[in-house]
């Protein structure tokens, strides 16, 4: 019974965020076109919309090229575990609070276990895998080298990226997202007392994901394509999928861990009902989502990359000590003003 | 026979044969996937014992911080699976041959006289949660705790000494910048 | 508790099928032309030199191995943020000690210029 409850809502929730995901390619594409001055894909559908649809035939109807050299069954690996991992880390995030089918209280959480925010670091710390194996296994110098950096680049930032939330950790008192929002909901939102926090956490995700300007590890002039120059049609597709379920999942920690979540100010939800207050929250976690994502795409398009020792530089010298001092000072302010 | 026995056989079995899988395999970074669905399948059984901690710890700490220096090692080393596969006779491989029988032979003691124990303690379930470890952790184990900081700096400190050398040779770099 | 896991199984799960199946769906649907020239890998146009699996700097290894210490640190650090308030001043206290500890590595890590990338 849990597990039928559980696939339908899985589904559904894969279902919505794959069809976000295709809307964010064309978002970007967009963004990007307006932001130099050009029109961007108009072509398909009124305006273009119908351009993600065009994009997913495109890349299904490819032929799929396996390097002769390459480690086949590594090379067909590695993309899974990249896609698994990514939709894996929604399980734990709460869109919104529960709803109400014929007198039955049904939690719109996947699954509400004690350990949520290390579920999700952990999950992160395997997304590694899929970078690296399937460098190593295309048997190509760019792809390997893009591999390790990316894997460098990822484990460095995971250092300062599990360092500043503990912050939250520290005022919250628990590591369950749908508790970390319900603490929120009351009072004021985690960003005012942890802006040092946000804002490491912010650049480790850019880091995370292999976002500019830290996309190094697929910097085009110098290493082609970076891991996935051997990938071709719907594998190299799912690379580009984990990319951006990768974005909305650390969007969405952000919103839960910084943004109150689900919940909005001098909002009354026990005076709406439980169906329309699931609704108001879950608009206003898409919402808040929305904003995030359209700051990653505003900073992708306005700065340019760093070199990689300065990206380094930045995750061990600047990050990670920044982390360490926003922990201590916020564990001091909290213990002096008890 | 209840599902979660069930489950826990399958599990065990799926363990012991992706253990076996790691020393049977050629290729060694194939060898290095099935310790990962390995250690994967460990975190599982420490569920089954209701340590929820712990199991999201094996996960972050083994396979997705320490698999991944052991594939850095491997991948980068690229010794021929030839190399790596010989067969040599040598004191270090006897003595180790020889510890693993006596671990061998400590476990199948153990397993021969097994008894069924008293299963679960009724607490398990929130023993096993971050919070209840962390009272534990911080009230009780002071001591080990912060020995701990020191052991870890131990190991910083060796890292960087043993890779000093060629650290100082600046050239080496420009192979992949 | 046992039960709370199965849905995070499931999704897991459904990931895995999601990339099964997206992954070799050009099998299908996909033409399957390949020629010697098309199978080679790519290097710029020119005839592969080599193999691409070849040595590279210490210091990818030494950033494994020092993101596997400062993450075991880290670890420690979740049982005590939850607990905080709980702990008060002496848990404070506790985890300054441990800090500082590895803070003195931290240092000989920078002064010894291991994570210095050129």
């Amino acid at each position: 019974m849990i597990a039928i409850e559980a696939l339908i809502k899985i589904v559904v929730l894969v279902v919505i965020i794959l069809t976000i995901v295709a809307y964010l390619v064309l978002l970007e594409r967009k963004i990007s076109a307006y932001m130099q001055d050009r029109i961007g894909p108009n072509r398909v559908g009124p305006k273009g919309l119908f351009q993600p649809l065009a994009d997913v035939l495109k890349l299904v109807l490819k032929e799929m090229i396996v390097p002769a050299k390459a480690n086949k069954f590594i090379h067909a690996l590695a993309p899974v575990i990249s896609i698994t991992v990514a939709v894996g880390a929604l399980a734990v995030i709460p869109f919104a609070n529960y709803i109400v089918i014929g007198g039955q209280k049904i939690s719109l959480l996947i699954a509400n276990v004690n350990i949520g925010v290390l579920y999700i670091l952990a999950l992160s710390s395997l997304g590694v895998y899929g970078i690296t194996l399937s460098g190593w296994a295309s048997n190509n110098k760019y792809s390997l080298l893009g591999g390790l950096r990316s894997s460098a680049q990822m484990i460095s930032y995971e250092l300062s990226l599990g360092l500043s939330l503990v912050g939250v950790l520290m005022i919250d008192g628990t590591l369950q997202l749908d508790k970390i929002t319900m603490a929120q909901s009351g009072g004021l939102w985690n960003i005012i007392y942890q802006p040092i926090g946000f804002l490491v956490f912010v650049t480790a995700a850019f880091a995370e994901t292999n976002r500019l300007p830290f996309d190094l590890p697929e910097a085009e002039p110098e290493l082609v394509g970076g891991y996935h120059t051997e990938y071709s049609g719907m594998r190299w597709g799912l690379f580009f999928l984990s990319e951006y379920t990768n974005m909305i999942v650390s969007s969405a920690l952000m919103v839960t861990l910084y943004f109150g979540g689900w919940s909005l100010p001098f909002v009354n939800y026990s005076a709406l009902g439980a169906n329309l207050a699931a609704l108001v929250q879950f608009v206003t976690f898409f919402a808040k989502l929305g904003i995030l994502i359209f700051v990653f795409m505003w900073v992708r398009w306005t700065l340019p990359r760093f070199r990689y020792d300065q990206l380094m530089n930045v995750g061990w010298k600047i990050m990670l000590p920044l982390a360490i001092l926003n922990l201590l000072g916020t564990g001091a302010v909290m213990l002096a003003l008890k | 026979m209840n599902l979660e026995l069930i489950v826990f056989l399958i599990l065990a079995a799926a363990a012991v044969v992706s253990a076996i899988l790691v020393i049977t395999r050629k290729n060694p970074v194939t060898s290095a996937l099935y310790l990962v669905l390995n250690f994967f399948i460990i975190a599982v059984l420490y569920l089954f014992l209701r340590a929820q901690f712990i199991a999201v710890i094996q996960i972050t700490v083994y396979a997705g911080a320490i698999m991944v220096l052991f594939l850095f090692v491997i991948m980068l080393l690229n010794l021929g699976d030839d190399r790596l596969m010989k067969w040599k006779f040598n004191s270090t491989r006897t003595i180790a041959s020889l510890m693993g029988l006596a671990l061998l032979a400590e476990i199948l003691f153990y397993v021969i006289n097994f008894t069924t124990g008293a299963g679960l303690s009724p607490q398990a379930e929130s023993i096993g949660t971050v919070e209840s470890i962390g009272k534990a952790l911080y009230a009780g184990y002071l001591f080990p705790f912060e020995i701990t900081s020191v052991l870890l700096l131990a190991a910083i400190v060796g890292a960087i000494f043993l890779s000093k050398k060629q650290i100082s040779d600046g050239p080496m770099e420009k192979g992949n910048e | 508790m046992l039960t709370d896991y199965i849905p995070i199984f499931l999704m897991l799960a459904v990931g895995a099928v999601l990339g099964i199946v997206m992954g070799n769906i050009n099998r299908i649907l996909g033409p399957r032309r390949p020629t010697a020239e098309k199978l080679s890998t790519y290097e710029s146009g020119m005839e592969p030199i080599r193999t691409a699996r070849e040595r590279f700097s210490v210091r990818f290894y030494l950033v494994a191995i020092l993101f596997i210490l400062f993450d075991v640190e880290i670890v420690f650090m979740y049982p005590w943020a939850v607990n905080f308030m709980s702990l008060g001043w002496f848990g404070f206290i506790e985890m300054l000690i441990f800090i500082v500890i590895l803070l003195i590595g931290y240092y000989y890590v920078i002064k010894k210029g291991a994570l210095q990338w050129q």
